[in-house]
């Protein structure tokens, strides 16, 4: 909660107490945590001096600032055209399979979300993907393998030392 | 003044200021173009594009109601081109929404349904992309949201956003998902609602609705052992007559009167009796405050007072300014007043046990459903009110009695509880309860009426958002002396967005007044979220005037020499904020989130 | 350009060796109308996908008073099949923010967004470092411009300038009635440039070469090069640097993979163009296009690519205004009907006049643009469609 009103507060000394903070606070939160609780929201509206109905309305709008609580790596997988000519279905499946999740869904250990996007503009790479804000690309099912093995060990790593 | 500029419209030449929209430019010469999304209170939104038009060598038709009317071109708004977009559109929207039209409590008031009849448009056109499985929301005491009659026309936004700054509403998600919602599609009891029913009011179909209670009230009245009194309130006799056949700004007083009673009511009361009995309690809180401020120098009393009569007013303040509740009257509305001397002094007077007593109110409001239902609105021992009717419920069941009303005797309300004066009427329209506060207290502190002609205050009607007005009192009875020379200030307020600057001001400790009036709907109650459909600023103006013809017509028009007010008072309460007055007729406020 | 034949050329990534920001310096020294008159000149359009002379648009920026005016970088590239943008902030930022800083200095304005999508967040480090440099270099010239990057979140209509700046505004992405437009009454009321990144990027490359030389690319109404994203089945995936007007057959030599069956111009929001055509469309005559090209082999279903592209609409849809938000739900679903015997053969036709009235009724370019793709595909691949 703290953080989220430093979150907040950063923002709005670069922005102003001012809507125009809105979008950016929440890009912030996202950034921070991957989505945006009821609680944050009303926060910002606090903050903000607006009510809760517009923080949500604007999230909502944005498919990058989703509401509900997902893994701390989210998985986008593009499903624009081009990505689904080069394989997208393969990789998707892969990705299913090695997190057992459907799409939409998140793994049991709170690691991972699995979403569809529209085109993430690497047509050229396809098919491809965003971990969080990092890209994929010219992924298959081999390829997705490794990623989400070493994201796991990473993870693993990270516990260990603390 | 800006430059004029003329166009022809449908072969007509039209001259009009430039900037003028085309659609506005289209009425003036009355070329009549559809609309949904556009209403004349609300800023311009340009979504349902039902009003395209073609102009002379564009290929796109141009929505008429948000682009400026071009200099020397030429509109067409009856093309092949022209119809046939404006179908498809209506057959969109018809795709898209829930068509049980027969079972709709809209059903023969709908934008949507006049237009699809118009243009008649096939149902069959296109499938069905209405959303399965949507719920529709009851959780509030006053207003329904039914999203499968939504037409995404975004009026109920911009009401609560514009009119009310309440913003309780919003659109959210996009494309295919794109609806009307509230924070986090929570439901209406939970979030940041005053209940005020403008967006009601404003729907083009049956997707926003006020929650309706008339089939208790017709249970009630068909149980011989229940002993049913109604009481209506002064806003209702001028806007009823709109549902029945007869011109905006008609008064039918006399005739609701005998409806009630045809309709099986056992006691036709009016709500103007507690409109006088408000002002006679609010009127001598206001001289308490002032004297306990003034000459006793008394911090922890609130200046300026503001009425209480507005439940949505009401709502509105424990919302956003919770920590300046002080300021609100501790008087109930009349409504409650009355739903309370209903079941106490009606009762005893009358010999009927209170529990048998069944208090219905028919208002302009929806927000009153909501205040007839809260917790702390039980002081007579039982549920004061027990049912509040909007007018529009009232209409039909007077509709569904099969009642000739247009041939119905004029009559007047029963006894006790149905005497009132002039005074009480005008607490219909923003500005009247102020008045109507101004003749009592002037004449309570002076024993001479108010220095106005024809006790017309005329500085606080109108229809500017905020009014003002400074009284000079002088030759006070020996009593006010206190109040000798000073000046009183006084301001009126309605709808919220303005009741909201008077409050920041206050927040702020700049307020400069002592006494204000604030009303949560746009014209006060002639304007009210329950009154008929539709609205706007000629209709809320025909009301008006109907409210303060009705007042000129009474015999009696200061609130404290209606007699059965001076009846009560020696019968009953004894004194104005007396012991009765503090436990039946005044209330306490809840502070609440703000978002 | 002659014959319509295929010409690569290198302007906009062709490497600049003197000192950063020399361009903008030498610019500078120019009378600002001057710069606005080369921009005319030269013939620029909006790189975009709207295709407005660029110049123009500047001057009426010139014109407008008040000391408080936004020079807005749209790179909010949403257009699946796009990513030229992207390439640019990559590889050359340093002639998008001159762009910028050249738009600035010629009409008068004082502070610069780079509105980036969401989806490009990884980029902004690399960007940040830019335009510290480019702060630099403007506090040396004496240009009072001050860029920060603003971060979309996600919404593919946000790419319309003023849905941009209403969510810049923290509001809910819808686009807004015009007039008045951006250039009159933008980000906070103010009058607001928005342009392309490689509208930029070009204009820094005009203000190089010249008006002349630049004009001397293209074809007569189609100044100049133009950057082509280029995807789908082809072995030469990427963006590459052509002149406008050439024929869709030399096109489909150089980049398809012998096989190609139709090629998407202007991504979905543009046309398909199928074999049988390929003889005499010429891309840069109305067709343009924000470059995004797509190639599709024979090996594609028709079918699924206009589905997938329709998905696309009735979720990027702002959803504010009915012929979009319902139009592209009918048209998704009613293919569908189609494809699957529920609705007859006929029904393309309604569906096609659909998607004509959208064209004339939506309110932004998202809704107006659907029936190009549609039409394109259902009419010329209409069996597709069906069995």
């Amino acid at each position: 909660m703290q953080e989220i009103e430093m979150i907040i507060e950063e923002k709005v000394k670069h922005y102003g107490r001012e809507r125009k903070a809105l979008l950016p606070i929440l890009r912030g939160i996202v950034l921070h945590k991957n989505y945006i609780s009821q609680n944050d929201m009303v926060c910002v509206a606090r903050a903000l001096d607006i009510s809760a109905a517009d923080v949500y309305g604007t999230a909502s709008f944005f498919h990058l600032l989703g509401n509900k609580e997902t893994g701390k790596y989210v998985i986008r997988v593009c499903k624009s055209i081009t990505c689904e000519m080069k394989g997208k279905h393969k990789v998707l499946k892969a990705l299913e399979d090695e997190l057992r999740i459907q799409l939409g869904e998140t793994t049991h250990d709170k690691l991972f979300t699995l979403e569809a996007t529209n085109c993430i503009g690497l047509c050229d790479e396809g098919p491809a993907m965003l971990i969080n804000n990092t890209p994929y690309t010219r992924l298959d099912p081999e390829k997705v393998h490794e990623i989400i093995y070493e994201f796991r060990n990473k993870n693993k790593k990270n516990h260990g030392q603390q | 003044m800006s430059k004029l500029i003329s166009l022809k419209i449908d072969g007509q030449q039209v001259e009009v200021e430039e900037g003028t929209t085309i659609l506005e430019a289209a009425r003036k010469i009355n070329v009549n173009i559809p609309t949904l999304c556009h209403h004349e209170d609300l800023c311009v939104a340009g979504n349902c594009r039902v009003c395209v038009v073609e102009v002379n060598g564009r290929e796109r038709l141009e929505a008429s109601c948000c682009t400026p009317a071009p200099e020397g071109m030429e509109i067409w708004t009856n093309t092949a081109k022209v119809r046939n977009a404006r179908s498809e559109i209506v057959s969109l929207l018809v795709s898209e929404h829930n068509t049980q039209c027969t079972t709709c409590y809209r059903n023969t008031n709908c934008e949507l349904q006049d237009l699809a009849a118009e243009y008649n448009v096939d149902g069959n056109r296109y499938l069905s992309v209405l959303k399965p499985g949507l719920k529709v929301d009851t959780s509030s005491w006053s207003i329904e949201k039914d999203d499968s009659k939504c037409i995404r026309c975004q009026r109920c936004v911009r009401t609560c956003r514009e009119l009310q700054h309440v913003n309780a509403l919003t659109a959210a998600c996009k494309g295919q998902d794109m609806k009307i919602s509230t924070f986090l599609d929570l439901p209406f009891n939970e979030v940041v609602c005053t209940n005020c029913g403008q967006c009601v009011n404003r729907c083009p179909t049956g997707a926003l609705t006020e929650r309706r209670y008339f089939n208790q009230v017709w249970e009630a009245i068909g149980d011989p052992k229940k002993h049913v009194v109604m009481n209506t309130a002064p806003s209702v006799r001028v806007a009823l007559g709109e549902m029945l056949g007869y011109e905006i700004g008609t008064r039918v007083t006399g005739k609701m009167v005998t409806a009630m009673r045809k309709m099986g009511v056992d006691s036709v009361l009016d709500t103007d009796f507690t409109a006088d009995l408000t002002i006679i309690e609010e009127g001598n809180e206001l001289l308490q405050r002032l004297k306990k401020v003034l000459v006793e120098k008394d911090s922890s009393v609130k200046l300026p007072m503001i009425t209480s009569c507005s439940p949505g007013w009401v709502k509105f303040i424990e919302h956003m300014f919770p920590n300046h509740l002080g300021h609100l009257s501790t008087c109930k509305s009349p409504q409650q007043m009355f739903g309370t001397l209903s079941k106490t002094y009606y009762a005893e007077q009358k010999g009927i046990d209170p529990k048998d007593i069944v208090s219905i109110a028919i208002m302009p409001c929806a927000a009153k459903k909501y205040e007839a239902n809260r917790p702390e609105m039980s002081d007579s021992g039982y549920r004061d009110i027990d049912a509040g009717l909007t007018t529009r419920e009232f209409g039909l069941m007077i509709k569904q009695a099969g009642l000739d009303f247009k041939n119905l005797p004029d009559t007047e309300f029963d006894s006790i509880m149905g005497e009132s004066t002039g005074a009480a009427v005008i607490f219909g329209a923003t500005g009247g309860v102020m008045e109507a506060a101004l003749r009592t207290a002037y004449a309570v502190v002076t024993g001479r009426p108010v220095p106005f002609e024809n006790l017309n205050i005329t500085a606080v009607r109108g229809t500017d958002g905020i009014r003002e007005a400074s009284i000079k009192v002088e030759g006070c009875l020996p009593e006010w002396n206190f109040l000798e020379g000073a000046t009183l200030n006084v301001a009126v307020a309605h709808g919220l967005k303005n009741a909201r600057i008077i409050m920041d001001e206050i927040a702020a400790g700049t307020s400069k007044y002592h006494f204000i009036e604030v009303m949560a709907c746009p014209g006060g109650c002639i304007g009210g979220g329950g009154q008929p459909i539709p609205t706007n600023a000629e209709i809320r103006a025909k009301r008006t005037q109907a409210i303060y013809e009705e007042d000129m017509g009474k015999p009696i028009r200061m609130s404290h020499e209606n007699p059965e007010i001076v009846k009560i008072y020696e019968e009953y309460l004894q004194e104005p904020l007396g012991h009765k007055s503090h436990k039946l007729l005044h209330t306490h406020y809840t502070p609440r989130n703000r978002y | 350009m002659a014959n319509n034949k295929l010409r690569k050329v290198d302007i906009i990534f062709t490497p600049y060796s003197a000192a950063p920001y020399e361009i903008l310096r030498l610019t500078m020294q120019k009378e600002k109308n001057a710069v606005i008159d080369e921009i005319i000149e030269s013939g620029l359009r909006g790189r975009g996908g709207a295709g407005f002379p660029t110049g123009y648009k500047w001057r009426f920026m010139a014109n407008q008073p008040g000391d408080e005016k936004y020079v807005i970088c749209n790179a909010d590239e949403g257009e699946p099949g796009t990513f030229k943008d992207r390439k640019l902030l990559v590889e050359v930022p340093r002639k998008v923010i001159s762009g910028m800083a050249i738009a600035a200095y010629a009409t008068n304005s004082n502070k610069g967004f780079i509105y980036l999508r969401g989806e490009y967040n990884y980029l902004i480090p690399a960007l940040e470092k830019e335009l510290l440099i480019f702060h630099e270099y403007a506090e040396k010239f004496g240009l009072d411009f001050q860029i920060e990057i603003f971060s979309g979140a996600g919404a593919y209509v946000c790419g319309e300038e003023t849905a941009l700046i209403e969510s810049m505004e923290g509001k809910r992405g819808e686009p807004r009635n015009k007039p008045p437009f951006p250039i009159q009454e933008g980000f906070m009321g103010k009058p607001t440039l928005v342009n392309n990144v490689e509208t930029f990027a070009s204009a820094t490359m005009i203000c190089r070469v010249g008006a002349e030389t630049y004009k001397s690319y293209g074809t007569d109404d189609q100044h100049g090069s133009k950057l082509f994203s280029i995807s789908g089945d082809s072995p030469k995936e990427g963006v590459h640097e052509l002149e406008l007007g050439m024929k869709i057959s030399d096109f489909v030599e150089e980049f398809g993979d012998g096989d190609t069956k139709a090629v998407q111009i202007g991504g979905v929001a543009g046309f398909c163009i199928p074999r049988k055509n390929f003889e005499t469309a010429i891309i840069g005559e109305g067709n343009t296009t924000g470059g995004a090209t797509m190639i599709f082999n024979s090996t594609r279903s028709m079918y699924n690519v206009l589905h997938n592209y329709l998905e696309f609409f009735a979720e990027e849809s702002c959803g504010q205004c009915t012929p979009c938000r319902i139009g592209t739900q009918q048209l998704l679903k009613g293919i569908e009907a189609v494809k699957k015997g529920e609705k007859p053969e006929s029904y393309l036709n309604d569906l096609i006049k659909l998607s004509r009235t959208m064209k004339i009724t939506s309110k932004c370019g998202l809704g107006q643009s659907v029936t190009n793709s549609f039409v394109s595909i259902v009419e010329n691949f209409r069996e597709e469609m069906i069995y």
